[in-house]
C-alpha cells in the first residue's frame, strides 16, 4: 500500500475547491484540474481569501498559509493528474461527465492511484463501472463547505477492495476528517435526508405559505440548525439542486425528491445562488464561506 | 405598544413564567394588542367582534389553523386577528420561535404590532400563512419519519444516522435522539394531525411513533 503523497481533484467548483483546501491544508501537494482556466482562477482567488481569513482568526500563520498555497496548484491538463496518488472527482452530477473523465483519468494515472468520487446521489458502484478500475475505486462525499466540514460519507462500490477502502479511509483520517461509512444507497444519508427536505422548503415558499426568510428564520430560531434551508440551497446552488433533485428522484420515484417548479424557474432567471448573485436572498459579495 | 393577556387553561407556548407575562398590563381596555394563550382560546372567539378596534388580538394555535376562529371567506379574509404558537417539540422546553400566523389580508398594523410584542419579550418571530403545521412542523415530520423508516430499513445505526446528520450538517442533536427525547408519542399525535390535514404519505406516523404512541395508551 503506497502512501498517499499527492491529491488530485477533479473540478474547481465549490466542492471541487473546498476539497482541494482540505487536502492542501492537511500537507498534501495537491493539484486541481479543470478544462476552464478563468474557473481555476476564480477557485483560487477565493482560496487565498479563505486563507486570508485563517490568517485574521489566527488559525493558521502567514508562513504556513504561504506554503499551503505553494503545494497548490490548477492545470487544465488531464496529463497533469499523472502525478497524484489518489484523484477525487468533483464534477458535475452526470454519470457520462463522471464516466468520460474517469475513462481519461484511467489512462493517465499509475494503477496505484485510487479513484474516489464526491457524487452525492450517484451509485458509487456505476460510476466506478466506468472508470476501468472498480476495484481501486471508493466514494468520498464531503459536506458543503467541504472547507469547514468535517464528515466524509465514505462507500464501497461492490467491487471496491477492502485495502482500497481501508487506504482511502486512512487518507481521509489523516486529512482531519471524520469518515462514516455508508451503503451504496441514493443519497447514502445526508442528501437522502437533505434534498426532500430543502425540496420542501422551496415549496412552502413556492406555495406562499411563508418568505424565504421566515422559513430560515422559523428553522434556525426552532431548531438551532446553523443554517436555514434556503441559504444552504443558495450556498448549494439551484441548478445544483435541480441535478440532486433528478438523480434522486430518477432512483427512488419518493414524490418529495421531485424538484419543484419554482427551481426551474429560477435557474431559466438565472438565480442560482450565491455564485450568480442572487438566489433566494441577494448577495452583494463573492467570498468563500468560513475562514 | 401596551398588551393584556387572558388565560384560557394550560398554554403549551409560555407554560410557566416568562417576560411576556411580566410586561402584560392589567386593564384590557386600555390595550392596544389582546393575547389569548392555552388551549382553549376558543371560548373567546366571540368576543372577537368587540375587540376589532384594537391593534391585534392574537390567538394560541394548537394544530389548528386560525380560520377555525377568525373565520374565512373567498379567500379575501383576515383582520386584526393573528394565530401565534411558540415552537416546541413534544416534552422539550420551547424555543424561542414564534410562529405567527396570518390570513391573506390581515392587518400589516396587526402584524408589526404582534412582532414588536413578541420581540420585546425576547422571542423571534417568523411570519407564515394560515397552514395546518405552519413553518417548522410541515418540514420536520416528514424527516423525522423517514428516519424512523430508514431506521426499520436498517441503512444505518441510530448513533450512525445521528452522528452523520449532526456533523454532515451541523444540527444540535440527531433525529432519533431528539425524537426520544421529546416523545414518539408526541411526534405521532402532529404527524398524523398534519396526515389528516394533508393527506400526503411523507406525513403518516412511521412504525416506530405508532408503536411509542400505542405503548403510551397502556
Amino acid at each position: 500500500m503506497s502512501e498517499i503523497k499527492t491529491v488530485g481533484v477533479a473540478g474547481s467548483g465549490t466542492m471541487g475547491a473546498g476539497i482541494a483546501i482540505v487536502a492542501a491544508r492537511a500537507g498534501y501537494k495537491t493539484i486541481v484540474f479543470d478544462t476552464r482556466q478563468a474557473a481555476l482562477d476564480s477557485a483560487r482567488k477565493q482560496t487565498a481569501g479563505f486563507f486570508a481569513k485563517s490568517v485574521e482568526r489566527k488559525k493558521l500563520t502567514q508562513d504556513q498559509v504561504d506554503k499551503i498555497m505553494g503545494d497548490l496548484s490548477g492545470t487544465t491538463s488531464l496529463a497533469d493528474m499523472a502525478a497524484c496518488d489518489i484523484v477525487i472527482e468533483a464534477v458535475f452530477e452526470s454519470l457520462k461527465v463522471k464516466h468520460e473523465l474517469f475513462s481519461e483519468l484511467n489512462k493517465v494515472c499509475p494503477q496505484t492511484t485510487l479513484f474516489a468520487s464526491n457524487t452525492s446521489t450517484l451509485s458509487i458502484t456505476e460510476i466506478a463501472g466506468g472508470s476501468g478500475r472498480d476495484d481501486r475505486f471508493v466514494g468520498m462525499h464531503f459536506c458543503l463547505p467541504a472547507q469547514l466540514m468535517k464528515l466524509v460519507e465514505m462507500s464501497p462500490g461492490i467491487r471496491t477492495t477492502d485495502a482500497t477502502f481501508q487506504r482511502a479511509w486512512a487518507f481521509s483520517k489523516a486529512m482531519g476528517q471524520t469518515p462514516v461509512k455508508t451503503k451504496d444507497n441514493p443519497g447514502f444519508i445526508l442528501n437522502y435526508f437533505l434534498v426532500p427536505f430543502n425540496n420542501d422548503a422551496i415549496r412552502l415558499v413556492e406555495s406562499g405559505v411563508a418568505a424565504p426568510a421566515d422559513v430560515d428564520r422559523a428553522i434556525k430560531t426552532g431548531l438551532g440548525y446553523p443554517l436555514g434551508p434556503l441559504e444552504l440551497l443558495d450556498m448549494v446552488g439551484l441548478d445544483t439542486q435541480l441535478l440532486l433533485c433528478e438523480a434522486l428522484y430518477g432512483i427512488t420515484h419518493d414524490p418529495r425528491a421531485a424538484c419543484p417548479p419554482l427551481v426551474k424557474r429560477m435557474i431559466a432567471a438565472g438565480h442560482l445562488g450565491r455564485k450568480s448573485g442572487q438566489g433566494f436572498f441577494n448577495y452583494s459579495g463573492n467570498a468563500m464561506f468560513g475562514g | 405598544m401596551t398588551y393584556h393577556i387572558l388565560h384560557t387553561g394550560n398554554s403549551r407556548s409560555f407554560p410557566g413564567a416568562h417576560a411576556l407575562h411580566e410586561k402584560a398590563g392589567a386593564d384590557l381596555n386600555a390595550a392596544d394588542v389582546i393575547i389569548v394563550t392555552g388551549a382553549d382560546v376558543g371560548k373567546h372567539a366571540a368576543s372577537l367582534s368587540q375587540w376589532k378596534d384594537k391593534t391585534a388580538v392574537l390567538l394560541e394555535l394548537g394544530t389548528e389553523c386560525l380560520g377555525v376562529y377568525a373565520g374565512e371567506s373567498r379567500g379575501v379574509e383576515g383582520s386584526n386577528v393573528l394565530g401565534f404558537a411558540r415552537f416546541r417539540l413534544g416534552e422539550g422546553d420551547p424555543s424561542n420561535l414564534v410562529e405567527l400566523v396570518r390570513q391573506p389580508r390581515s392587518s400589516e398594523a396587526a402584524i408589526s404590532a404582534a412582532t414588536q410584542v413578541f420581540e420585546g419579550a425576547g422571542l423571534k418571530v417568523a411570519v407564515c400563512g394560515d397552514f395546518a403545521g405552519r413553518i417548522i412542523d410541515r418540514l420536520v415530520r416528514p424527516y423525522y419519519n423517514a428516519a424512523l423508516r430508514r431506521l426499520d430499513e436498517q441503512l444505518a445505526s441510530a448513533d450512525d444516522l445521528d452522528t452523520t446528520l449532526r456533523l454532515g450538517l451541523g444540527y444540535p442533536e440527531g433525529p432519533i435522539a431528539l425524537l426520544e427525547r421529546t416523545g414518539l408519542a408526541h411526534h405521532f399525535d402532529v404527524t398524523q394531525a398534519m396526515f389528516d390535514a394533508y393527506g400526503e404519505t411523507a406525513y403518516v406516523p412511521a412504525r416506530r411513533a405508532r408503536v411509542a404512541k400505542q405503548s403510551s395508551k397502556k
